[in-house]
């Protein structure tokens, strides 16, 4: 525990889980979209269904995907702000059973087209947790920067990669792979001991069997 | 784990003041230069006269439509100096409302220790300062002692309102203020420690009730309560008056009390006010409304 943890976050209100860490779920699929957002469906469940419209969920959401941070004045504006910058936001609501109860799912696409569809919950004091994305269940925090490669289910991927991060210098604190509803893919989701350069994910992509590779550098709290 | 009894033995061996302590333990802990960590407090201090400024706009008004506009009558009125209690007193509540309603109202704030409670510490450190002609740096500093208590009552008990209820945020905040004024006016550290206590002791009990879930309805007036309990009880431990129970203890039974609340009491609006009448009513009104359900698109 902090001192800054405690005098503070600095964020926009009236909620550090229904405002400021919507923002940041927000922020994973900025991250992940790298590209202006054009259209965005917003689903919220549970608490963030019922009480999010007071809390400015919807704003907040939609300020993260436009890449806002939580302490941004502009959040309480994001909606027309979308609006002017082409960037249509729609929302729905839904009950669903077995997830946290401020949960939300973003589906956006991005200016050429590309989507990214980040599920997560936001678990209290502004801290959040990525569930899903793109359908494949994975467990991010945002607290450290984190490295994402999607790649075929062979063996020696793993390895290449942990074996280039290391002659990078880079320290892996956590590792996690999943797998795909369906098809021969998996996601290995690897935080770092500190932040890592942009240019890794280029040279990842070239390894054989690797799909794609996005690096989220840690959020701003 | 940080304990008040900690904090207050380290800087009575040093002869230093509490918020010395914190600053000296964060420096250690982090590796952060105190320069550094003064400079980061100065910028949320800063946020926080903003966050004032920007509450007591008469005509600021929340998306539920429950609150804004009344930091600026109590304001008016205390800046008239007529209002019973005189100025420093008027002020202080002035500003507890104008910080919570910036929240309400999606201006920035900074969570003290949460967005529910950010009105109190302001409103407390900025109006004794203004009011009592202090340097900005006592003000900075005694923001560092408020620091330390919380990350003791945070780390002994809670200070989630979903955890222990209103008095894990109000009442945390109210026992940070109560030491940060009562450091800021002279007092010893361990005259700030029974501060804390009397403080934190006055709202066992309080309940996280807000109606309709938002943070509004009574979340706004209590941080107007929890600046006025924070002066009392600095008040008292200015003068000499002792908290017969030590400060750590009463975190502990506020832990306890906060375990056997019932989950309608702690932030679930199913219980207390959010359960009145009026308050089943406003919060349908606010979230059963069209409006609410209104599927909201921009073309």
């Amino acid at each position: 525990m902090h001192v800054f943890d405690i005098i503070g976050p600095v964020m926009i209100g009236p909620s550090s889980s229904h405002t400021a860490g919507a923002v940041r779920l927000g922020n994973v699929a900025h991250a992940m979209l790298k590209e202006p957002p054009v259209r965005g469906v917003i689903t919220l469940c549970g608490s963030f269904a019922k009480t999010g419209r007071g809390h400015g969920t919807d704003r907040a959401l939609t300020a993260g995907i436009m890449g806002m941070r939580p302490d941004d004045t502009r959040i309480r504006d994001s909606l027309r702000l979308a609006q002017e910058q082409g960037f249509a936001v729609s929302f729905c609501r839904e009950e669903r059973d077995g997830v946290h109860p401020n949960t939300a799912i973003l589906q956006v696409e991005g200016a050429s087209g590309h989507t990214v569809t980040v599920e997560g919950a936001s678990i209290g004091g502004g801290s959040i947790c990525v569930t899903k994305l793109n359908g494949m269940p994975v467990e991010i925090s945002g607290e450290s920067t984190t490295v994402l490669v999607l790649h075929e289910d062979v063996p020696g991927v793993i390895a290449a990669v942990t074996n280039f991060l290391a002659a990078c210098g880079l320290n892996i604190a956590a590792f996690r792979m999943s797998h795909h509803e369906k098809g021969e893919l998996a996601l290995m989701s690897i935080e770092l001991d500190g932040d890592a350069p942009d240019s890794l994910c280029q040279s990842v992509e070239n390894f054989a069997n690797v799909r794609s590779c996005t690096l989220l550098h840690a959020l701003a709290r | 784990m940080t304990t008040v009894k900690g904090l207050v033995e380290q800087a009575e061996k040093e002869g230093v003041a509490l918020s010395d302590v914190v600053l000296q333990r964060e420096n250690e802990s982090t590796g952060t230069r105190k320069e550094e960590l003064l400079e980061h407090m100065y910028r949320n201090l800063s946020v926080m006269r903003d966050s004032c400024r920007e509450g007591e706009n008469p005509n600021l008004r929340s998306e539920s439509g429950l609150s804004g506009g009344d930091s600026a009558k109590m304001m008016e009125r205390a800046r008239s100096g007529e209002n019973l209690c005189g100025p420093f007193f008027g002020k202080a509540l002035a500003r507890a409302l104008a910080v919570s309603e910036c929240n309400a109202c999606m201006g920035r704030i900074v969570a003290a220790p949460t967005a529910g409670s950010c009105g109190i510490l302001p409103a407390a450190v900025l109006t004794t300062m203004e009011e009592k002609n202090l340097p900005e740096e006592t003000a900075v500093k005694a923001l560092f002692t408020a620091a330390g208590i919380g990350m003791a009552i945070a780390e002994g008990a809670s200070i989630s309102g979903a955890q222990g209820g209103c008095q894990a945020e109000v009442g945390s905040a109210s026992a940070m203020a109560a030491a940060a004024i009562t450091e800021m006016m002279g007092g010893t550290p361990d005259m700030c420690a029974h501060a804390c206590a009397m403080a934190l002791k006055n709202v066992l009990g309080l309940v996280c009730d807000p109606v309709a879930g938002l943070v509004e309805v009574p979340c706004i007036k209590r941080n107007a309560m929890g600046v006025a309990n924070a002066l009392a009880a600095a008040e008292m431990a200015l003068c000499g008056i002792e908290s017969r129970i030590p400060a750590d203890e009463v975190i502990l039974a506020m832990r306890r009390v906060g375990d056997s609340m019932p989950g309608s009491l702690r932030e679930t609006a199913e219980g207390g006010l959010a359960a009145t009448p009026t308050g089943r009513r406003l919060a349908e009104e606010i979230l059963g409304g069209k409006k609410a359900e209104k599927t909201q698109e921009t073309p």
